[in-house]
């Protein structure tokens, strides 16, 4: 059978944008099949980062996969803008973390010593600070801040010029994309892949789930559990401002364009409609107690999207045991994890089956904890 | 009523909140409250009245009633009765917030509130039409609605050669407010393209039945006999080095250009969407009016439980019809909280409906005569279509055509339009109708902005002093 | 330029645009008192640096943005003018300042 594609990524979003990329990078044939214009999509509502600092706790194959996208970034980001032909604001300036109180300082410090105390994870390079020294570096930031952790790895992107610059760069690549075509039906066959969407069949020889939430009920159609779950978070944005912050704090930043971003609040729930003012309130007061002179600005959006959580928060990325040549990816910080997708994930399924190194990322940890 | 001067006056909760202190807000807050309902009417004007009787009560025009003509007056009664009931009054607030389980956050001189409220009435109003037209953005262009409030608040008019262009209703009447008040126009640019005409004779029998008729022609009448007015101009554009200095303008497949140091744009109305969009409220495209407004029933009951929409907030038809909505709403409001006996609902509806259809039958002629061009509607090349974000009509077409944009949500993350301090309210419509037009389909296909609150600005620290919970804090501070 | 009708009485009060003194009449929101005292670009834009005047004055647009009494961002438009109040354009200043 012959197939239209060589390669259909299910999902629009930051994942299946940078998995999309990549493989159109290759010079495969891409298909890119996304929802319509509202969808569930954390793509348009995350916090931005390019993180290191804290990531892989619990899995040090996750500390270094997140470390080796924060280094593959830099050269991703320029490459990504000449593709596409506009910046897209990412830096690896360092970042912090504040702390408000002794007690918040000494917590932090300890889950980074625990976290590069594992096996495998690349020595520290995190400083902790005292609220002097935050101040020091950080003119804004105000009496209340008890100190901080600061990661020299760490950055940020205007992540909706990252989201559009991956389209871009797809669309300039060759690659097609449709939008309004959730996918209903997967068949999986000898040959290959037939999907039925609402804007009609396309087939394709090897697939990519990369639908975010839409993972769990797309996973079922090909013999896969993937246990995703979501979590909101919740974002206050402000009016332009002229610049004042050069690095990004975990919670606060301020984009290219002026507009500072709070974030981000984590809860259970699966509707990105609600927003409890509650949390909104936190995260203003946090705000202003880390930099004061942050009060008197209007904020103009505030919003909550949902991160797409796996048991364990972990990415999942594997393969259909029953139907090679079916993957799936999946992970909250499709940001961090952009330059990875693109330049490590795509060229890895592309010439087969994940290697060995995405063993710690495969779904049977959920199956043998679950037997367990 | 009780004039508040602070939200820290405000009670808790109140039986009926009703924003707006137009036509609608203030009938359906005098008859909630002459209820028995605990009613609260909250305004971000410093006096009431809202957009047609803006300043009805302090107006420095009381002299020269002339001018605005009988109609503006008749709000003093409205105010007048409004004063006299035993509703609580905000004004000057902004409601930033009604969430579908009816809090509302409301905020005055930097202070903010969250209060629930059993029963929610929006009675926001209507915002003028987007007019895109190349170099709308200048400065010495204006919406005629802004003149008109100039007038109304300050008594103040534009002097030098000023020019009115659009269509619609309410461009006559202020181009007629305007000769009485002595000040008349260069030209008016009557943009109503002359096919519509065929349209509404189809309409004419109702519309000759209905109220609109007289007023209707003697404002017309008076107009053109004292402004040149040029029929069928079909492209507008605002010209100038920073400032505006000339109107050229295509009538009759001619192009024609004249000095002017004022531009006035008007093309009719449409509903303020916005904070029933953000409470959750489903939206509905009237491809009659082009305009989204409120999934609503006859009582203005919106698809939210326990908020309803009044006036033209609902859907434009006019003061007087405002007016009569809001009493709709009243009445629902009070049946639903238990302080009508019986059928007395229906019962008391019963006149005001039939009032209301004498309004309702006049409006379809209008509606058909007065609808925009599309070419108006829409932004092409370099023409701004989002002010705030400043992205263009071209950038919008380009990213339909180049990146399958489907719809307004995706457009925004990836053009910043609507993500400015106007939250779309600018640019929505356009937007949408653009899209549409670039992908060949109906925006009702297209969809619009979702909203979140704040729909109106508030400050970092405003927001810093709400309450928060244990659980809120556990779902930020984390190591 | 706009100018007040002739037969309009109302209180005078003074306020001062840049620094420079003006009078207004009490009522006037601060837009319109901005208008009438012949100052009508309030603001240039922070994206593009374009200069912007007053274009609804009903609350919509945002377009009326102005310092006031050394708050930076506020609509002119939904703000009475005080005797004695400073207002401040935004010309050359399209961000907001912190700490303004
Ligand atoms: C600029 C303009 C001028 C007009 N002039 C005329 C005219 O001269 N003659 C005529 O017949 N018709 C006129 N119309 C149409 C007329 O305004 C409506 O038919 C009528 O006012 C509708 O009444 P309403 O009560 O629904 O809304 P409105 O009268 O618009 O009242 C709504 C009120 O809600 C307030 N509000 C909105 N959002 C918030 C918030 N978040 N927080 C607090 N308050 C809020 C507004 O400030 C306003 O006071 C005009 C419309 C516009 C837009
Ligand atoms: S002039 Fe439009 S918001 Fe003030």
């Amino acid at each position: 059978m012959r197939n239209d594609y060589d390669f259909a990524v299910l999902g629009g979003g930051l994942v299946g944008a940078a998995t999309a990329y990549g493989l159109a990078k290759l010079g495969l044939k891409v298909l890119m099949l996304d929802e319509g214009d509202v969808a569930k999509r954390a793509s348009r509502g995350n916090f931005a980062l390019v993180w290191v600092q804290n990531k892989g706790l619990g899995m040090p194959a996750y500390a270094t996969w997140t470390r080796r996208s924060s280094d593959a970034w830099v050269p991703f980001a320029r490459e990504l803008e000449d593709t596409a032909g506009f910046a897209i604001h990412h830096r690896r300036t360092g970042g912090y973390h504040l702390a408000l109180t002794e007690d918040e300082l000494a917590r932090r410090a300890a889950m980074i010593a625990r976290l590069h105390n594992q096996p495998g994870v690349a020595p520290s390079e995190v400083e902790v600070l005292d609220g002097d020294e935050i101040r020091r570096r950080l003119p804004e930031a105000g009496p209340e801040v008890a100190g901080g952790t600061f990661c020299p790895l760490d950055g940020d992107v205007n992540s909706l010029k990252l989201f559009r610059a991956l389209h871009e760069g797809f669309a300039r690549l060759g690659g097609t994309y449709r939008s309004e075509a959730m996918v209903d039906v997967i068949e999986p066959g000898a040959g290959g892949f037939a999907l039925s969407t609402q804007a009609g069949r396309f087939s394709a020889d090897r697939i990519v789930l990369a639908a975010g939430l839409g993972n769990a009920r797309l996973g079922a159609m090909v013999g896969m559990t993937v246990p995703v779950r979501p979590v909101r978070g919740q974002l206050i944005v402000t009016e332009k401002t002229a610049p004042f912050l050069d690095a990004p704090v975990s919670t606060v930043r301020q984009t290219d364009e002026g507009g500072v971003m709070v974030g981000d609040s984590q809860e259970e729930a699966d509707s990105y409609d609600g927003m409890r003012q509650g949390v909104m309130a936190v995260m203003a007061d946090r705000a202003v107690r880390m930099f004061p002179r942050l009060g008197r600005l209007n904020v103009v959006r505030t919003w909550s999207a949902l991160r797409v959580m796996s048991p364990d928060g972990f990415p999942i990325y594997d393969e259909s045991p029953v139907h090679p040549g079916c993957f799936v990816a999946t992970c909250h910080s499709g940001v961090t994890l952009a330059a990875a997708h693109a330049a490590l994930f795509a060229p890895a399924i592309a010439a087969g089956s994940p290697p060995s190194e995405f063993d710690d990322f495969s779904l049977r940890r959920f199956h043998v904890s679950a037997a367990a | 009523m009780i004039e508040l001067g602070q939200v820290a006056h405000l009670d808790a909760s109140y039986d009926l909140v009703v924003i707006g202190a137009g036509p609608a807000g203030l009938a359906c807050a005098a008859q909630a409250s002459a209820g028995g309902a605990r009613t609260l009417l909250v305004d971000e004007n410093a006096a009431p009245g809202g957009q047609i009787y803006r300043s009805v009560g302090a107006t420095p025009l009381r002299a020269r009633r002339d001018i605005l003509g009988a109609d503006y007056w008749t709000g003093e009664e409205l105010a007048s009765s409004f004063a006299a009931s035993g509703a609580a009054y905000l004004a000057g607030a902004t409601v930033w917030q009604v969430s579908p389980e009816r809090e509302i956050g409301l905020s005055k001189d930097g202070s903010a509130r969250l209060i629930d409220a059993r029963h929610v009435v929006m009675a926001t109003g209507a915002l003028e039409r987007p007019f895109p037209i190349p170099g709308w953005t200048q400065p010495g262009v204006m919406t005629a609605g802004a003149a008109q409030i100039l007038l109304k608040t300050a008594g103040a008019t534009a002097t030098g050669r000023v020019v009115l262009a659009g269509s619609g209703p309410l461009l006559w009447l202020i181009a007629a407010q305007s000769l009485a008040a002595g000040r008349s126009f260069s030209a008016i640019l009557d943009t109503t393209p002359k096919a519509n005409w065929t349209a509404a004779l189809a309409h004419l029998p109702s519309f000759l039945a209905s109220p609109y008729l007289a007023k209707g022609l003697k404002l017309l009448r008076r107009v053109r006999r004292e402004i040149a007015v040029v029929s069928g101009v079909t492209a507008l554009e605002a010209e100038g080095d920073g400032r505006l200095e000339r109107v050229r303008y295509v009538a009759g497949g001619e192009t024609r250009t004249i000095g002017a140091d004022h531009l006035f744009l008007h093309q009719g109305v449409t509903p303020n969407v916005n904070m029933a969009s953000a409470a959750g409220c489903e939206l509905v495209w009237d491809d009659l009016q082009l305009c989204w407004r409120p999934k609503a029933d006859a009582w203005g009951r919106t698809s939210v439980p326990g908020i309803a929409v009044a006036g033209d907030g609902a859907g434009i038809a006019g003061a007087e019809a405002a007016a009569l909505r809001g009493s709709l709403a009243a009445l629902d409001a009070l049946d639903a909280l238990g302080l009508l006996p019986g059928d007395e609902k229906t019962r008391r509806a019963a006149p005001l409906r039939k009032t209301l259809a004498r309004y309702d039958r006049g409006r379809g002629f209008l509606d058909a005569l007065y609808r925009p061009a599309k070419s108006f509607r829409t932004a092409d090349g370099d023409t701004i279509a989002c002010r705030c974000e400043e992205v263009t009509g071209g950038q919008i077409r380009a990213a339909v055509a180049d990146l399958h944009v489907a719809g307004p949500n995706q457009l925004k993350s990836f053009l910043r339009c609507g993500m400015g301090p106007c939250q779309g309210r600018l640019c929505g419509l356009t937007v949408s109708e653009t899209i549409a037009d670039a992908r060949g389909v109906s925006p009702a296909d297209v969809g619009y902005y979702r909203l979140r609150s704040p729909v109106k600005p508030i400050t970092l620290a405003e927001i810093a002093t709400l309450d928060q919970t244990e659980a809120d804090v556990k779902a930020v501070a984390r190591g | 330029m706009f100018q007040r009708l002739p037969d309009i009485r109302g209180d005078a009060l003074s306020f001062t645009i840049d620094g420079k003194a003006a009078q207004a009449r009490a009522g006037e929101t601060v837009a319109s008192a901005l208008l009438l005292a012949g100052v009508e670009t309030c603001r240039t834009t922070p994206v593009s640096g374009a200069p912007r005047a007053p274009y609804c004055l009903m609350g919509v647009c945002f377009e009326c943005l102005v310092t006031i009494d050394g708050r930076g961002n506020q609509q002119g438009c939904l703000v009475t003018v005080q005797d004695g109040m400073r207002v401040e354009t935004q010309i050359g200043r399209g961000k907001r300042e912190l700490g303004r």
